[in-house]
Order: structure tokens, then C-alpha cells, then sequence
């Protein structure tokens, strides 16, 4: 038995950080059915990355979206809302980004559920919070990144700004989400009572830079400083980066200078041997590094610094790894197949429970493909 | 009354990914005791970062093991060892990452411990999992951003390998353990039994790329490409990226160009009528925001683009970003107080619950500070 099997989640988010929660309560056995507008359906069916789309939806949409249903209604319709409140009756969670006061002119705000349905798990995302003067901006990945200080991180010192390159933000916010929410069941648990859970993306990327922000709170307030290149993290001393080779690159995690310098067979200033100044001199150190690194293959560094156990990698592409039997062994790749007997292939669920992994080959639903079951189902 | 009250986790993890975990199950009201070698405890405990040395320890430490107690063990020492299996006994959690083999040699492995207490939930984290060549290599994040191809995302064309400038992988793999537990609690609540649940750093940074992986395998496994200047996000088109001003930065996510040219008086940008243009011809846009972007300040841009709903944003470093009140609004900052009297700013947990932040104002343990008082109230 999957952990959440029984649960129903009323999922009226769109875009990334709510419907990724929702993928993982599904993967994790829950049912969730999709609350979708009438003829254009939820943002992402027709948000393609590179052009990309399975039938009439990206993609993305599929990617995001599979193993859930999908149930098409006019919100402003009362006809419509009528019946979305009676399958809120039977609903354990329900989610919604919309922007503040939304909910409320539509009346599916947390007050007015909570007097349908009393146990309800009622999830938000927002970009910003609930309150405050930015309370009302579009929430996007990257305006997070670039607001929230993410984007002085990464990169080497004379880089501009650089931005994770993938949508960390909405990511990290929809894990949060998940988490707020199986909380509050447990809770429910306990006292039949259901809860309000608020995430935003704002709060969520914050929290992500706890430990740095920790740092800077109590060191000062110094601005985080990377190193002028190969930086792989503002905050630590050398070695930690990412070196070219003879032909290609190796990364290198904490090794103290003294022990590499033994191994590289180079000799090092007496300053370089001091730990503190493996912070202060990382620039210096890192140089002598690059210049030791390029002259042999990553093979060759490997075979040399893997056998005394040092925190070292070669630097893969996706066709390195997806091709390694490393990838392999894990099985995380599954086919979906979408009702028009597409496949398409993606990842599985990364959590494993009682040995067993996770999958399903249900991919993302069309457009209102589950209306007509879900009225009978639950008589609406 | 927070969700997690009467949870008692006992966590034998170190460094970041478990303790994270651990930590978010703290901030939700579950009871977490941390189990120390003693004499050194948690080696995060002297992972300084930038030198900087808080009250005796790390501000990584701090960080990451606020509001938890410790409880020093020998766990090769068989007093030790029944001691803590005698307060497993009473616990709903318990929380490892030792590599493969090790929890076995120690008779803590979940076989053994649902004998002991059948309701257990027990979460694991390893790097690579347990199967496959890569089982015993050490879980590192950088080393796992190296393999996972997740360095290719972030930064330029022209730039190597660009890691994320966080420990990326162990906070993702730490919330994706929180996850499970949490998951597992709420079947435990429905069924009295108890689970094993299993997370690897791989697999949890593989997850994270969900959608680019997905990306790969459709369109035939194309190098991922990132744009040759402003790049935010390697599959996304113009003119996704964060671009330099007269003063400062400016970061603008989707947009129709030929709307952009308008806006910004750039007549150049105006040609790129079709959609997909965005993709095909990023690069040639991207150049041609970048040299018309830096004619003026981000305030000027900015007092164009946000009323036209543009999704845009200055690019903000800590200081401004903590003077704003949009910041202080959050009330994302909290003070908490050690056992000894010495109090320090961290921030708090991201996730709000019926409408109320939740703070923690427990610092974090000296090592086996709470031995003697956990001793007598479990009796030991």
C-alpha cells in the first residue's frame, strides 16, 4: 500500500511550484484531480520548452502533470461552482496559486472550504506571502532568484549575476508545499481538524540560503564573495571548485592544501599550509591548482586522488550519466503513455519506500478528460 | 498547536542532508534528539565556512541543527549501543546516513530496529543508493553536481562547468526525506506500522531536473546549449536572463518580444514576430537587449515594464533586499538562544500554518548537552 492511497487532492494551481506538490502526493499514492478552465485549461499545456509538445500539450505540461485527472469547470459559473463544492466535501487537500483576493471573490477562499469541509488540508502558493507590499507581484522563478539575492551565489567573481539554471525556486516552494501538507494530516490525524499551509516562493528561496544567510547574519554582514574562478560555493576554501584538465574538468570538494599538496607532489608556500588561509589565499591556492590540473587527463587524477579517498568527480554532460551504469542501476527512468498511446519517457518518484520504487505510467491528462466520471463518481 | 507535537525523531546523520531533514521535522514540533560521537560530535560542528566561528562552532552547524537536542554515543561501545536502543524504542523516527554496510555492522539497520519497535519509520540517505558502481563512492553535493549534468545548466556558453552555489543536492535529498517520513507517518497513523523510507542524493538531483531530463529524452538527446550571454535557463527562449543595466541589473522572464521592443524604444527587437523565434533566435535577441539595455537604469526600465505587466525584476543582493520592506514584512529572521545563554539570528522555517509564522526560539545543543537529563527522563 502506497503511503497516501485513499487521500483526494482538489488541485486548482497551475504552472510549477503547486502542481509539482501535487505530482508528489501522487506518486506517493494519492488521487488528484485537476480543476481546469473550460477550452484553454491550466498555463503550462501550452507552455513549451524548446517547441516541445505531445499532442495538443507541451511537453512540460505532461512532465509536470502526469498521474493525475483532470476535471474542466467555469469557476464564475455558478452551476459549475456548485459542483466543485460538493467535490470539495469529499476532498482530504486542495491547492491554489491564485494571486491574494482571488479565492475570495470566487468564494473557495479557506474560511467558506473550511465551513464545507471542516477537515480540509488547504494549501497556497504565492510568490511573495500573504502580506506586504510586494503581496501582489507575479511570482516567477527567476524574478525570485534575481530578488532574492540566489543570483550573487553562483558563478565565479567578475561574472554578472548568475541565475540556477533550472527553476529552483518553484521546485524547492512545491516541496514545501508537500511537506506543510502531510504535516497537517498527521496533524488531522490526531484532532480531525484540518489547517491552512501558506508557502511562497520568496519565503521558500530564503530558506534554501539558511545556512549562508545564518552566516552573514553573524559574521558581520559581510557580502558572500566567489572566488574569481571555478567558484562553486562563495562560503568555502579551497580546494572546492570545479578545475580544467588535459581534457576535460575535475571538481574537487574540502581536501586540506597540506594533504593535496603531498599528493600533487607540489611544494607550497609555508603560508598555504595554515588553514585560515585556505579561505583568505583560496584565489592564490586555486591558481596553483589550475596550473597542476591541466597537465594531466581527469582519468589520470582520478585513479591518482580516488585512492586516498579524496571528495573528487569527473564533470558529466546527461548523455555521460544517462549512459553510466550508475544511472542504470538506480531504474529511475519510467515510460508514460498518453491516451493516444504516445510513450514518452521521464523520471520516477526519487523517494523509495519499503525497498520498492515507485512508478506509473499515467501521463498528463487531457483537457477535462475525467468530467464526466468524476460527476457520476461523486454525484455532483 | 504545531502538526509534528509528540513526534520524537532520533537522528544519527551528520553533515547537511539529514540534519536538514531533521531540522524541518523540528520546526513542524517534532522532538528531535541528534546522536553525537563524542568528544567531536557531528564533524559539521567545525566546518567553518568563511573562518567564521560562532560560540564554538560552525554557522553551518548552527544553522542547520537549531532546535534539537544532543545525546553523546559510543556506538561501538555496548552500553552505548543499548542506551540507544532503548530510546529508539520510544521514538517514531530515526534518521541515518551512514554509507551502505555500516548501520548493518552496527545492528541499527531497519531489519533490526522493527523488531525492536515495528512503528518505526526510519529514513535513510545514501549518495548513489545501495545498488550499482557507484554505491560506496562518497555522497558529496558538489561531487553529485558534477555527475548529474546539473553543471551544464547555470552560467554561459563559453564558461565550464558551472555548479550551483549551494549544497543543492543535500537539501533536496533532506527535504525529499522529509517527504517520505511524513508520508509514511500518516499511513503509520491508518495502519500502527512503520517503514522504511529511502532517499539518494542521485536521485533526489535527478528529480530535480525532471523537466530538462524529460527535455533530453524528447528531443533526441540534444547537448543541452546555454546562450552565449544572460543565460538563466538553457531550454528556455529570449529573453529569459538577467541583463546589465547603467546602474545595476534588471532580470526579465517570458515576454513577447516585439511587445518588449515597443516598451524599450527598441526597434531591432520588434522584427521577432513569431513564437518561435524566442527559442531559434535567442542568442540574437539576447544581444540586442543586452546592448540597448545598458543605455539606461534599472529603475527607468523598470518604471516601463512593471505597469505593462512584464515580468521583471531589479536584481537585489542581501543588504538591498533586507532594507526592503517587502523583506521585513516576512518576518523571515528569528533569534534563537543556546543552552548557554548565547543567542544568535537565523532565519526560520518557510512554511506558515494557519495563518501564523513558525518560530523556534531553541538554539542549538553543545555537544551532549542533554545526555543526562534524556538518561533520566527515558530512563536509560
Amino acid at each position: 500500500m502506497k503511503p497516501l492511497e485513499g487521500i483526494l487532492v482538489i488541485e486548482f494551481s497551475q504552472f510549477m511550484a503547486g502542481p509539482s506538490a501535487g505530482l508528489r502526493l501522487a506518486d506517493l499514492g494519492a488521487r488528484v484531480i485537476k480543476i481546469e478552465r473550460p477550452e484553454v485549461g491550466e498555463g503550462t499545456r501550452q507552455l513549451a520548452i524548446k517547441n516541445l509538445f505531445i499532442d495538443d500539450d507541451s511537453l512540460l505540461f505532461h512532465t509536470i502533470n502526469r498521474n493525475k485527472e483532470s476535471y474542466t469547470a467555469d469557476l464564475k459559473n455558478p452551476e459549475d461552482l456548485k459542483r466543485i463544492k460538493k467535490l470539495i466535501i469529499s476532498a482530504d487537500i486542495m491547492t491554489h496559486n491564485f494571486r491574494p483576493g482571488v479565492m475570495e471573490k470566487i468564494g473557495l477562499d479557506y474560511e467558506t472550504v473550511r465551513g464545507i469541509n471542516p477537515k480540509i488540508v488547504y494549501g497556497v502558493v504565492s510568490g511573495y506571502g500573504p502580506l506586504g507590499p510586494w503581496a501582489k507581484k507575479p511570482g516567477q522563478d527567476l524574478l525570485i532568484q534575481a530578488l532574492s539575492g540566489l543570483s550573487y551565489l553562483s558563478g565565479s567573481a567578475n561574472d554578472h549575476p548568475t541565475p540556477m539554471g533550472l527553476a529552483v525556486c518553484d521546485i524547492l516552494t512545491g516541496i514545501h508545499l508537500a511537506q506543510g501538507i502531510l504535516a497537517a494530516l498527521i496533524r488531522r490525524g490526531k484532532t480531525q481538524k484540518g489547517g491552512l499551509i501558506e508557502v511562497s516562493l520568496l519565503e521558500s528561496t530564503l530558506d534554501f540560503q539558511f545556512e549562508v544567510l545564518t552566516t552573514h547574519f553573524n559574521d558581520g554582514g559581510k557580502h558572500p564573495k566567489r572566488a574569481k574562478q571555478g567558484n562553486a560555493h562563495a562560503y568555502l576554501s579551497a580546494p572546492y571548485g570545479i578545475y580544467k584538465t588535459k581534457d576535460g574538468y575535475l571538481s574537487l570538494a574540502m581536501t586540506p592544501i597540506t594533504k593535496l599538496a603531498t599528493l600533487l607532489q607540489i611544494d607550497i608556500p609555508r603560508a598555504y599550509k595554515l588553514e585560515k588561509n585556505w579561505f583568505d589565499k583560496r584565489n592564490e591556492i586555486m591558481d596553483l591548482l589550475r596550473s597542476v590540473f591541466i597537465t594531466k587527463t581527469t582519468e589520470q587524477w582520478l585513479v591518482l586522488l580516488e585512492k586516498e579517498n579524496i571528495w573528487c568527480s569527473n564533470v558529466y554532460s546527461y548523455k555521460d550519466l544517462l549512459e553510466h551504469e550508475g544511472y542504470k542501476a538506480l531504474q529511475m527512468d519510467q515510460d508514460i503513455i498518453t491516451s493516444n498511446g504516445k510513450n514518452i519517457r521521464t523520471t520516477r518518484c526519487p523517494i523509495r519506500i519499503d525497498e520498492e520504487r515507485y512508478y506509473n505510467t499515467k501521463s498528463g491528462p487531457k483537457l477535462g478528460e475525467d468530467t464526466e466520471r468524476i460527476i457520476k463518481e461523486f454525484s455532483l | 498547536m504545531k502538526p509534528l507535537e509528540d513526534i520524537l525523531v532520533i537522528d544519527l546523520s551528520q553533515f547537511l542532508s539529514g540534519p536538514s531533514a531533521s531540522l524541518k521535522l523540528a520546526d513542524l514540533g517534532a522532538r528531535v534528539i541528534k546522536i553525537e560521537r563524542p568528544e567531536t560530535g557531528d564533524i559539521c560542528r567545525k566546518l567553518y565556512v568563511s573562518n567564521v566561528n560562532v560560540n564554538g562552532n560552525s554557522t553551518v552547524f548552527h544553522a542547520i541543527n537549531r532546535n534539537k537536542e544532543s545525546f553523546t554515543a559510543d556506538l561501538k561501545s555496548s552500553t552505548d549501543l543499548e542506551r540507544l536502543i532503548k530510546l529508539i524504542k520510544r521514538a517514531d523516527v530515526v534518521i541515518h546516513n551512514f554509507r551502505p554496510g555500516v548501520i548493518e555492522r552496527l545492528g541499527l539497520d531497519y531489519k533490526t530496529l522493527t523488531k525492536i519497535n515495528p512503528e518505526i519509520v526510519y529514513g535513510e540517505i545514501s549518495g548513489y543508493g545501495k545498488e550499482g558502481p557507484w554505491k560506496a563512492k562518497p555522497g558529496q553535493d558538489l561531487l553529485l553536481q558534477s555527475l548529474s549534468g546539473l553543471t551544464w545548466l547555470s552560467g554561459n556558453k563559453s564558461d565550464g562547468p558551472v555548479p550551483m552555489g549551494l549544497a543543492i543536492v543535500d537539501i533536496i535529498s533532506g527535504a525529499h526525506l522529509v517527504q517520505g517520513i511524513l508520508a509514511a507517518l500518516i499511513r503509520k497513523g491508518i495502519t500502527g506500522k512503520g517503514a522504511k523510507v529511502e532517499v539518494s542524493m542521485l536521485e533526489s538531483v535527478i528529480d530535480l531536473q525532471f523537466e530538462t531530463i524529460t527535455t533530453f529524452y524528447a528531443d533526441g538527446g540534444q547537448p543541452v546549449e546555454r546562450t552565449k550571454s544572460n543565460n538563466a535557463h538553457s531550454y528556455l527562449g529570449a529573453p529569459y536572463g538577467i541583463y546589465k543595466t547603467k546602474d545595476g541589473y534588471l532580470a526579465l522572464a517570458m515576454g513577447k518580444i516585439p511587445i518588449l521592443g515597443n516598451l524599450l524604444k527598441c526597434e531591432a527587437l520588434t522584427a521577432y514576430k513569431t513564437p518561435s523565434s524566442l527559442f531559434d533566435k535567442r542568442e540574437e535577441i539576447k544581444y540586442i537587449l543586452s546592448k540597448h539595455l545598458m543605455t539606461g537604469t534599472t529603475k527607468q526600465w523598470l518604471a516601463i515594464l512593471e505597469p505593462a505587466d512584464i515580468w521583471c525584476s531589479e536584481v537585489m543582493d542581501w543588504k538591498t533586499l533586507m532594507e526592503t520592506e517587502a523583506y521585513q514584512s516576512l518576518q523571515m529572521e528569528q533569534m534563537v538562544e543556546m543552552g548557554d545563554g548565547f543567542k544568535f539570528k537565523t532565519t526560520r522555517c518557510p512554511i506558515r500554518i494557519d495563518g501564523e509564522i513558525l518560530l523556534s526560539p531553541k538554539g542549538t545543543p553543545n555537544l551532549g548537552e542533554h545526555n543526562k537529563h534524556i538518561v533520566s527522563e527515558f530512563n536509560l
